[in-house]
């Protein structure tokens, strides 16, 4: 049987944690790609490498990803189906436990590791423990998260589009507005170098300081939740347990202390380096580098070490 | 309006779970348990709308065992009106619990379901959109702002880009994100007056519900540690250790 993958897509790209959620299901059977949006976000998904069909759920009801009529599609579509994969992204985690509940199934929300078509990994306790869990439903339904997998290309199929319709039913929710935060920056979840700050960074004002070291290392900005919740910077920026899980090649924490909620997001980072004033942070038990001091004195060394070594 | 809150006993958020030697779960003997924090949110907004003379009644559930009791007097505490307990020794599922929830609605008949978007234990972050899912409501999950006004509820949810907003028609899921508010610390007095408040218990086959797992643990395990780093004196020496040793820059 095939496996049904949902590519959630933002203003009409396709997000790149879909991509990796694609090159799970791979592992799983032959990948037919469910999406809504403009044809070109099916044209998109069709040339994914490894993608075999496209299925289109197109029409008002279809829009926004709203999870009423989206489920249903999902539950009408099933049957055909062993698996359905998301990405772990924040309209994965949204719509597939809704088709899962219609379908009489347990979703395995997070997974991690593919040991069987049974039997996922997934960290529970904020990243503290691994389970190991085997499924008695007759299908999976399973978020994936994108730092575990590598997203499979965005060029390099050329899948037949299918359109799929949408359950008549009545309008639950309905879409008002969308604000989304304005950044010429890398995605957090796809950025190689990340660069992001706590509390230490002490206002917004402050925050803004990270800017140059960013721009000089073409890096994401993110933030501990300490930063959010004091207003800093957006929610979107939040890196961690219950924010956006990264593991870039470099990520440079920058005035966090290292809460488990935090580290849960970013531990699987390459190489990690934590400045901060604190020896004592629980931040440098994780730390490939740590550097103790205050971070306003060390952000322009760091710099000016950069620009000399060219 | 009648509102339904969900809460779930948990680990408290500031003890660091410890793996149990056999791998068969998380040690929770002896661990101080407390609400779940998205449940608190949770709690927190039901009361204020019925501050607000919103809501007229806060109804909260726990299924668990019977030491959930003490969950259910901390939501009352905060301001809930009265409590159930589906009592069960069984680790109940999301999909388990999404039926319970499903049954006490047809029970209760509430307005508004809410939420915490999940629970800290197993991170499923499932059982709103599935109790939605079975009733066939409206669902707005992972709420930073809500507002009920004319039979509708406007929810503005965390998405992976920003904010998205939405209106529910009512009956409608609520899931709480962090940002939703800062839930109050009961009073002692309040504390004393929960005591008094009504806490009925009941068990899932009195619902009617099947809640076997349909996942099994095959193991739990410890994640793989990270090397200890080392410390650096400089920010000339972090550059160049980026740059030769760890060659990411």
């Amino acid at each position: 049987m095939a496996v049904l993958v949902f590519l959630d897509h933002e203003s009409g790209i396709i997000r790149q944690a879909s991509r990796s959620a694609v090159t799970a299901a791979r592992a799983l059977g032959e990948v037919h790609a469910l999406v809504t949006g403009d044809a070109s976000v099916a044209e998109a998904a069709a040339r994914i490498d490894g993608v075999a069909k496209v299925l289109r759920a197109a029409g008002a009801a279809a829009a926004h990803e709203l999870a009423e009529p989206l489920a249903a599609v999902i539950a009408d579509l099933a049957p055909a189906y062993s698996h359905i994969v998301a990405a772990s992204g924040a309209s994965g985690k949204n719509v597939l436990p809704r088709a899962a509940a219609l379908l009489d199934v347990q979703p395995i929300p997070d997974v991690v590791s593919i040991v069987d078509a049974d039997t996922f990994v997934r960290p529970i306790y904020a990243g503290s423990a691994l389970a190991t869990v085997k499924s008695s439903d007759a299908k999976k339904v399973l978020t994936v998260r994108a730092s575990s997998f590598d997203p499979a290309p965005a060029e390099g199929g050329a899948a037949p589009i299918e359109q799929v319709t949408v359950p008549e039913g009545p309008a639950l929710s309905e879409f008002v507005s969308i604000a989304l935060s304005q950044s010429e920056r890398p995605e957090l979840e796809s950025a190689r170098v990340i660069v992001s700050g706590g509390r230490g960074m002490q206002n917004e004002e402050n925050f803004k300081l990270l800017n140059p070291l960013a721009d000089r290392l073409g890096a994401a900005i993110g933030a501990s939740r300490a930063a959010v919740d004091a207003g800093f910077v957006p929610n979107d920026y939040q890196v961690g347990q219950t924010g956006k899980i990264v593991a870039p090649e470099l990520y440079i924490a920058v005035g966090i202390s290292g809460a488990i909620q935090h580290l849960a997001g970013m531990k699987d980072s390459k190489i990690i380096v934590a400045i901060n004033k604190d020896p004592e942070a629980p931040i440098f038990q994780v730390a490939d580098y740590g550097l103790v001091g205050d971070l306003f004195d060390i952000l322009p060394q760091v710099e000016a070490a950069l620009d000399k070594a060219g | 309006m009648k509102v339904l809150v969900p809460v779930k006993r948990v680990i408290d958020f500031n003890i660091k779970p410890r793996v149990k030697a056999d791998g068969t779960g998380v040690e929770t003997a002896g661990v101080k348990m407390s609400m779940n924090p998205f449940d608190e949110i949770a709690v927190e907004e039901a009361v204020r709308l019925k501050e607000k003379g919103i809501a007229t009644e806060v109804v909260a559930v726990s299924v668990g065992v019977q030491q959930a009791q003490d969950t259910l007097r901390t939501a009352m505490a905060m301001g809930a009106d009265r409590a159930i307990l589906v009592l069960t020794d069984v680790a109940v599922e999301p999909l388990g619990v999404a039926k319970i929830l499903k049954a006490l609605v047809a029970k209760e008949s509430p307005d508004l379901v809410l939420l915490g978007k999940q629970a800290i234990d197993d991170d499923m972050n499932a059982t709103g959109q599935m109790l939605a899912g079975l009733l066939g409501w409206a669902q707005g999950t992972f709420a930073s702002k809500i507002e009920i006004a004319d039979g509708k509820a406007t929810v503005t949810r965390e998405i992976d880009g920003g904010l998205e907003t939405l209106t529910l028609a009512l009956p409608a899921i609520v899931t709480a994100d962090l940002r939703l508010n800062e839930p109050r610390y009961a009073s002692l007095p309040n504390i004393m007056k929960a005591r008094k408040k009504p806490l009925e218990t009941i068990a899932p086959a009195d619902l009617g519900v099947d809640v076997t797992p349909r996942l099994t643990i095959v193991s739990v395990a410890e994640p793989p540690a990270r090397q200890q780093g080392i410390k650096v004196e400089s920010a000339a020496d972090l550059v160049a250790r980026l740059r030769n040793e760890a060659k990411v820059i």
